[in-house]
Formats: structure tokens, C-alpha cells, sequence
């Protein structure tokens, strides 16, 4: 018992606190460098540790030292308990996504394989729009007000398509477990095409990221911040409850990463490598982390390159194409399914 | 149970039978006051909106301009003619070229004086890059205002291309002062179109990658067609010119229809689109800076060398050598410092198509070296009085490209 419970302090550690946190962080540097790259711009390069600049890495540390040290603000509002609560309730649920999250095979990888993983995340993602709501209502701003509502609204017309496009992974590799998943799409279709969500499920893919950057409201879907409308749900939060808000956006990033990494892109498997052990685990833990990174990359180049939607044109994406397109999804996997068992194909 | 919930008191307390109906009027809606500005993100050159909203619709609306009144009317009566030229570079501060040029054109209608060719073709020149810049501007922050970073960022580097050409003819950015009374500062610096074949190329680039981010973008399309539209009617009555004027489909542009300095003598088109949005703005302004550029070149063909002022020592300083080594010379200089250019007694309007429109400077002198009245006709003054037809009925997130391409400047606006 006291083993598990070590094992399990020390996986959280070494995946919530290494990896997320770190590349969250991370991602706030990067995603200025990126852009700066995009934009013919040098990007943040100032700060400095004993004169070396290392391309301005530092500002992580600038930027921390910043978020604890300025002022709290609190503002006027009837519900100061909520006020406090929210940038915590944006952050703890997108958190508990990896716990689910198998970053290599085997146990040591895996906070908790939870037999209903891939339900267990979007439950709890769609959680995360108590923060900024309540955050927002709770500032008594306007401002902020049109923010949450925004967010509701859109947070719970993505989550809809968002699910359903996971049910035809479901149907094709028979599970809903993370692991199962991942393990699936080791297989070989005609023995040279790897069975990867992405193949399989290409339509998915595409609205399940759509739906994902819309549940991470970032750009084209920042409308809940919509910095030159409305500024933003968090126009009141000041301080590290303001860090807080933003680091939830930055995590929810990685987490959007590393699901669909998980889900479409084979999870930790290396394409036509088999097996596992020694090295070969470092290598496949390796994978896992690059393809995280890569849909990270994908969002972040998104986001500089797509103005924003408006408030009408979002509902009508969501509720017009991504809907029904992700129903279709589902009746076109369940035909091509049938006719495969009847060994048609 | 849930009409009953939504029915105000009146209807609760209505006589036994009355069957309760959730007619719209029965239901208690406020709308929800929003105070957009005068600091906020997107009121740049400072204006305030009070917002009416139902939801996120706007149902009314209350601009207020007037935060950035300098009193820049009063202030040109207490210097001489020449000593307002810089005041006329905060105007527009996007295109402070063309306030030069508008307001030595006034000038010089009222002395009756015309300047050498070459001085013309200088004026045009500056007044199209000074177009360019400002359409740069207004392009690049409406991107920017729709989420759009990228595109903005280009926008402003091949602006800051222009603005460094203008630096080099001028010396300064934004407070050029470039024009004088009687001609230009002085001439084109021997490299300058060296510098121009450098330029243009890269700007070119930019332009094709804003093009590529932008034109057919899908969600920038959605997002900026049929928004802030006004029809030719309204748009005539409110006395709008330039870009937002022509996105009508009227024509009119003061360098065709009432040409000055040497734009008869140019080869160029005036764009006008047909249905008065946000986006025919924004195709009017791509456009009109590719004429503009053809302009220039065609300005570097057709200028030859020459002087470039009047030959009068009434209105231009005399040289410096001659100040110091005649009488003559140092008499005239003395007297256009300390009394100013001696415009004769009257009055005069004289307009110039600037980057948002028609520019008019109405002056009055009394006969000394000073302006008695000066007035202006910023192009944005009207457009700000149309605004509130091109956002009421639309949603909150369209007031913003709306304000944006109809290219409000504060400077110009309140004076």
C-alpha cells in the first residue's frame, strides 16, 4: 500500500510537476519566440542571469518573479470567496488530465489507468469552464461579464462535437481506455500502415482539434478574451490569480497536446517498431513527448496566423458544420465498421 | 412554471383568469450599459462609446470624441503663417505629409503664388508616401483588432520602410514640417531613389504575405463583409470622403476631380467598391496603395531638375550666403522671421485629398503675418458622425473593425 501510494507521488511529480509544468511554463517563452519568428520580430531577449541570455529563456523567471510581486487587487465584488476560488478552478481540472494521460507503456508511465481514461478526460475538461465563469461573474465587471458568457457558451457547444468525435476512435479500437488505445494503434493496416487515429479517423481529427483550440479558448476561438473587445473574462484578476488563469490556459494547451497525441497520433508507439523495454521505452517515451509538442507547435502556429471568429459565426460553426459533420464521422465509421466484420474489405 | 417565473409584477397582479402570456413586451429586459473607452484596447485616438447592449447586440449607442482637443484652431492664430506648418503634422499623425502639403496649398491660394515644377512633383511624392503609411496603418491595426497579429506586424514593417524614406527626405518620423511656403524643405537627397528601388521590392513582399493572410481569409471575410455598411445616400449626406466615400461606389477623389500640384499629369486609378462595408475599405486601401506606388514611379520618370521654391524673397527665406554678405537679403530675412509671409487680405478653402479624405483648410487673413482664422475640414470629423448608423443593430465585436476602417485619428478629429 505505502509503495503505491509512493509510486504515486512520485509519478505525479515527475509527470504534473517536471513535465506540464515545465513545458507550460516553457510555452509562455515559447509561444513569444514563436510568434517573433513569424512576425520577423527578435522576441524577448532581455532578460539576463550573470550576462547570459540564453535568447531571453529567463523571462520565465522574470515573468514568475513579476506575476508573485505585484499587487493584488482585489475588486469590488459580492462574492469574494468566489473571486479567490476561480483561477484554481481553472487550473485543477485541466491538471487532472494527466492523470489519465499514458506517456509510455507499461504502469511507470501512467498516473492511473483508469478503465474509462478518454471519458474520464472529457469529463473533466469540460469542468474547467467553472473557473472563468464563475471568475468572471464573480468580478462584477461588464466586461468580464460578456467574457463568461462567451465562454459558457462556447465551452458548451464545443464540448458536444468534442466528444463526438471521439466516439469513432472508440468504435475502432473497442476501448475507452487510454492504454488499450495507444496499444491498438501499434497494429499495421496491410502490414505498412500504422493504425493511428489520424489514419483511421482523419475526418476526427481535424474537428476534434477544432473543437479542442475552441475548449482552450485560443485563437481563432479567443472570443472569451477577445483582448481589443471586451479585454478579456480576467480583466480583473491581477497578481499570480492572473498567472493562475493564464498557466490554466497554457497547461490546457499541453493537455489538448498530449490528447490528441494519444488518441491520433499513436500515443508513445514508434511507427513500425514493436515491442518494448530497455531503451527502446526511453525512445517511445521520447516519441510521446515530440508528438505532444508537435500539436503544441500546430496550435501555436494557429494562433498567430487566424484573426478571430465573432460571437454568431462561433455558434454556427459549432452547432451547423462541427456537429453534424462529427455525427457523419460516427455513421460512416460504423458503415466502414460493419462491412470490415462482414469481411467485405 | 417557467412563464410564471418570467413574468414581471405587473402581469402577476393582473385580475383571476387572465391567461398569462410570454409576450416579449411582458418580460423584464434592461439593456446593459457599457462604457467602451475612452481607454480601451480598440478606441485608439481616444473616443468613448456608451454602449446600449441587448446581449451582445447593440441596441443604441452614445459616441463622445473630443479627448484629444488641443485647441489647435487657436493656437495658428498666435504664430505667423509659417510657424503653424508644424502644428499641421499632428493632425493625421499617420500621414503628416499630406497635412504639410494641404495647408501650404492653402496658403499659397491666398498669396495667388505657384510653385517651381519640381517642388510640385517633390509634394506629390512625400503626400504619397504619407497615403501609403496611413493606409498601412489602418490596414495592419483592423487585422490586429480581429485577432489578426500577424498581419499587423507586416503592415507596420513596410510602413516603417516608407517611414524611413521619409526620414531621410525630412529628418524626423512623424514631425516632418517638410513644406515651406512657396516650395518643399529642400531637395530629394542624391540617393533617395536608390533607396526607393531597395524599398519597394520588400514592401511588395509584405504586401503579398497581408494579401495572403487576409483577402480570403475566410473568418477575416466573415468578419468584415456586409459589417459597418453604410449606402451611397447616407454616406453623401454625412459628407464623407475619401476611402469610405468611395467604398460606396462614388468616385470622387480630389486628385482626380479637382486636381492640384501635377496630378493631371499622373497616370493613376481611383478604386471604389460597391457595397459600403468594412471590407470593400479594406480592398479600396490594398488598392490605393499599389496606385500609389505606381505614382511614385511615374513621378521619378517625369521629374527633371529645377528649382524648389518661388524665386521671392517676400515668401521663402533667402539663402544664407545672401543674408549674410547683402542688405537686401538680411532685410527680407529679418522680416519674414519676426513678421511673418504677408498674405493679403481674404479668405479661401482649399482642400487636398489626404489618407482619409477630403482635407480642407479654410483660412481668413487680415492682412498681417499672422492667420486671423484657421479652420479645418478633417475627413474624420464626418465619418465620426456617421459611425453611429454603421454600428447600431450589430453585434459588440463589430463596432470594432468598423471604428478601425473608417480610420478615426484623434489628432485630426478633435484639433
Amino acid at each position: 500500500m505505502l509503495e503505491l501510494i509512493l509510486l504515486s507521488v512520485a509519478k505525479v511529480m515527475g509527470i504534473v510537476m517536471v513535465f506540464v509544468m515545465a513545458v507550460a511554463a516553457l510555452l509562455t517563452w515559447i509561444e513569444r519566440k514563436q510568434s517573433a519568428l513569424i512576425q520577423n520580430r527578435v522576441g524577448p531577449n532581455r532578460a539576463s542571469v550573470a550576462g547570459l541570455r540564453l535568447g531571453g529563456i529567463f523571462h520565465l523567471a522574470a515573468d514568475a518573479v513579476k506575476m508573485l510581486t505585484k499587487e493584488d487587487f482585489d475588486p469590488e465584488t459580492d462574492n469574494p470567496l468566489m473571486f479567490r476560488l476561480a483561477p484554481f478552478l481553472a487550473v485543477v481540472p485541466v491538471m487532472l488530465l494527466f492523470a489519465v494521460i499514458p506517456f509510455g507503456p507499461g504502469e511507470h508511465f501512467l498516473i492511473s489507468n483508469v478503465g474509462v481514461g478518454a471519458l474520464f478526460i472529457l469529463a473533466v475538461s469540460s469542468l474547467g469552464v467553472y473557473g472563468s465563469t464563475i471568475g468572471a461573474w464573480a468580478s462584477n465587471n461588464n466586461f468580464a461579464m460578456l467574457g463568461s458568457i462567451r465562454t459558457t457558451a462556447q465551452m458548451i457547444s464545443y464540448e458536444v462535437s468534442m466528444g463526438l468525435n471521439l466516439v469513432g476512435i472508440f468504435m475502432i479500437y473497442e476501448s475507452v481506455n487510454l492504454q488499450d488505445i495507444v496499444i491498438e494503434q501499434g497494429s499495421l493496416i496491410w502490414g505498412w500502415l500504422p493504425a493511428w487515429g489520424i489514419v483511421l479517423q482523419p475526418l476526427a481529427f481535424i474537428l476534434f482539434m477544432t473543437a479542442s483550440i475552441a475548449e482552450t479558448k485560443r485563437a481563432p476561438f479567443d472570443l472569451p478574451e477577445g483582448e481589443s473587445e471586451i479585454v478579456g473574462y480576467f480583466v480583473e484578476f491581477s497578481s499570480m490569480r492572473f498567472g493562475l488563469l493564464a498557466l490554466s490556459e497554457f497547461i490546457g494547451i499541453v493537455a489538448v497536446g498530449a490528447t490528441a497525441a494519444v488518441l491520433f497520433l499513436g500515443g508513445w508507439q514508434i511507427p513500425w517498431v514493436q515491442g518494448t523495454g530497455g531503451w527502446l521505452t526511453v525512445a517511445q517515451v521520447g516519441a510521446m513527448i515530440l508528438k505532444t509538442l508537435f500539436v503544441v507547435w500546430l496550435q501555436m502556429a494557429i494562433r498567430w496566423t487566424l484573426p478571430r471568429f465573432r460571437y454568431d459565426q462561433l455558434m454556427r460553426l459549432g452547432w451547423q458544420y462541427l456537429l453534424p459533420l462529427s455525427l457523419l464521422n460516427i455513421f460512416i465509421t460504423g458503415v466502414v465498421l460493419m462491412f470490415v466484420e462482414q469481411g467485405r474489405i | 412554471m417557467s412563464n410564471a417565473l418570467l413574468l414581471n409584477d405587473k402581469s402577476r397582479g393582473s385580475k383571476p383568469g387572465y391567461a398569462p402570456s410570454v409576450d416579449e413586451s411582458d418580460l423584464h429586459t434592461e439593456h446593459m450599459v457599457l462604457n467602451m473607452g475612452p481607454s480601451h484596447p480598440a478606441t485608439h485616438g481616444t473616443t468613448k462609446f456608451i454602449l446600449k447592449l441587448e446581449g451582445e447586440t447593440v441596441a443604441d449607442v452614445d459616441i463622445h470624441i473630443g479627448y484629444l482637443h488641443r485647441g489647435f484652431e487657436k493656437m495658428c492664430e498666435s504664430g505667423t503663417w509659417a510657424q503653424v506648418l508644424p502644428y499641421t503634422d499632428r493632425l493625421n499623425y499617420s500621414s503628416p505629409l499630406c497635412n504639410n502639403v494641404g495647408y501650404v496649398l492653402a496658403v499659397e491660394k491666398l498669396l495667388g503664388i505657384e510653385v517651381p515644377d519640381r517642388a510640385k512633383y517633390i509634394r506629390a511624392l512625400v503626400c504619397e508616401m504619407s497615403r501609403i503609411t496611413d493606409h498601412f496603418t489602418a490596414i495592419g491595426a483592423g487585422a490586429l483588432e480581429l485577432g489578426g497579429y500577424t498581419p499587423f506586424l507586416y503592415g507596420v514593417q513596410a510602413r516603417e520602410m516608407f517611414y524611413e524614406l521619409v526620414e531621410e527626405l525630412t529628418g524626423a518620423r512623424l514631425t516632418t514640417a517638410f513644406t515651406r511656403i512657396g516650395g518643399v524643405k529642400h531637395d530629394l537627397t542624391s540617393d533617395f531613389w536608390e533607396h526607393v528601388d531597395a524599398v519597394l521590392p520588400e514592401v511588395e513582399r509584405l504586401m503579398i504575405d497581408v494579401d495572403k493572410l487576409l483577402t480570403n481569409n475566410r473568418i477575416f471575410y466573415d468578419r468584415m463583409v456586409d459589417v459597418g455598411t453604410i449606402s451611397q445616400d447616407d454616406a453623401i449626406s454625412y459628407g464623407f470622403t475619401g476611402i469610405c466615400l468611395r467604398s460606396t461606389g462614388v468616385g470622387y477623389d480630389v486628385r482626380k476631380d479637382y486636381p492640384y500640384l501635377i496630378y493631371d499629369r499622373l497616370d493613376f486609378d481611383v478604386p471604389v467598391g460597391h457595397r459600403g462595408d468594412n471590407y470593400d475599405r479594406y480592398l479600396c486601401r490594398v488598392e490605393e496603395i499599389r496606385q500609389s506606388i505606381r505614382m511614385m514611379k511615374q513621378i521619378r520618370e517625369q521629374m527633371e531638375p529645377g528649382p524648389i521654391a518661388v524665386d521671392d524673397w517676400g515668401v521663402v527665406l533667402p539663402p544664407k550666403d545672401a543674408v549674410y554678405n547683402s542688405i537686401e537679403a538680411m532685410i527680407a530675412h529679418f522680416k519674414l522671421i519676426m513678421e511673418g509671409v504677408k498674405v493679403p487680405r481674404g479668405e479661401v478653402y482649399s482642400y487636398t485629398e489626404a489618407g482619409n479624405g477630403e482635407l480642407g483648410f479654410y483660412l481668413v487673413s487680415d492682412g498681417s503675418g499672422r492667420p486671423y482664422r484657421l479652420r479645418i475640414r478633417p475627413p474624420c470629423f464626418a465619418l465620426m458622425s456617421g459611425l453611429k448608423k454603421m454600428i447600431v443593430g450589430k453585434l459588440l465585436a463589430d463596432i470594432v473593425p468598423t471604428y478601425d476602417t473608417i480610420n478615426m485619428i484623434g489628432g485630426e478629429n478633435d484639433r
